[in-house]
């Protein structure tokens, strides 16, 4: 690869994990670009991240006002043309809002805000963020969870409809890799800390990769989540002739 | 014409409501522990101009289907009335 991706790193008001996502991209040698929510244009680039925080407050909904931003409209035709699209936490809400990935995330059972280490188990690698050459169904990966509205919710059809398909990729489980309600920290519906669109394109998780990119912050294996945009872009026709 | 409408957004019938449920324990240690269930929703109030009762229905249920209620575990009903009385002026 003759350079990093380049990297749209979406800001809405509120948005805190947008510096986060910027410097393990530098630690890549990505080139990461933070881009106000109110620009029209993503200009030219690899992929887009919408960072975990508070856009507009989560009032009304977690994610409810964002979705009208006008960047948005540019962030759903990158994805709907094939482009990488990473949402994490109040991202994962933003493009379950925005009709990116169908379900919800409501307050977790517990009411609590959670923030911890979370195990969880990989159920497929596939798509642009769960590359084959990072990991295997079936391996556990350890990441940060942060937040207070992270129970997944969908009806029965749709839950039906990702367990067929093969797009629910991230389990909350426990240490052994058992996904059991204790391990369950939010109540989500089937463990789902994770899903992709049908493209494999977009992901959306809760957990947070860009926080364990470093053994000094007690982690490394959010590296595999973003590694794995290096390998699909590489496998992706369309986006090797934008890179020559 | 400026209307008001009072928008009631409410969890789906089947969606666990945490919120309710810690509201519902409340009320039962407050001395009520005949209370079954809570269920906790939002009530807003939207204040916005319309030619005529019609059209001001069809924007509320716009607004609702749009942004205010979340069809996958929400569901929004309303009442709406014309807002205060008109100006002198514009019976004149």
């Amino acid at each position: 690869m003759s350079r990093g991706p380049k990297v749209a790193v979406v800001v809405f008001p509120g948005t805190w994990s947008e510096r986060d996502f910027a410097h393990v991209a530098g630690l890549l040698g990505w080139e990461a670009r933070l881009i106000w929510h109110a620009e029209p244009e993503l200009g030219d680039v690899d992929a887009v991240v919408l960072p975990g925080g508070f856009a507009h407050g989560d009032h009304l909904r977690t994610g409810a006002i964002a979705r009208f931003s006008p960047l948005m409209e540019a962030v759903e035709a990158f994805a709907a043309s094939g482009g990488p699209v990473l949402g994490s936490c109040n991202g994962f809400q933003i493009l379950c809002e925005a009709g990116m990935l169908p379900g919800v995330l409501l307050r977790n059972h517990s009411l609590q805000f959670r923030c911890d280490w979370q195990w969880l188990r990989v159920e497929g690698a596939a798509g642009a963020w769960l590359a084959p050459n990072e990991v295997s169904a079936g391996d556990l990966i350890r990441l940060p969870i942060s937040h207070g509205e992270g129970r997944y919710h969908a009806d029965s059809d749709v839950i039906g409809e990702l367990e067929g398909s093969g797009r629910i990729v991230l389990r909350y489980a426990d240490a052994d890799g058992a996904v059991t309600a204790a391990a369950n920290p939010n109540g989500s519906l089937n463990a789902i800390a994770g899903i992709v669109n049908e493209r494999g394109n977009v992901l959306g998780l809760m957990p947070h990769p860009e926080r364990a990119a470093e053994d000094e912050v007690g982690g490394t294996d959010g590296l595999h989540i973003l590694r794995s945009l290096e390998h699909w872009l590489v496998a992706q026709p369309a986006a090797a002739e934008r890179r020559l | 014409m400026r209307w008001l409408a009072d928008v009631h957004v409410r969890l789906r019938e089947g969606i666990a409501d945490p919120e309710g449920q810690t509201i519902a324990g409340g009320l039962r240690a407050l001395g009520f522990p005949s209370v079954g269930e809570v269920r906790a929703g939002k009530l807003l109030r939207v204040s916005f101009e319309a030619p005529d009762m019609e059209s001001a229905e069809e924007a509320v249920a716009t607004m609702c289907r749009r942004l205010l209620a979340n069809p996958v575990m929400e569901t929004a009903d309303w009442e709406l009335q014309a807002e205060g009385i008109p100006a002198e002026e514009e019976i004149a």
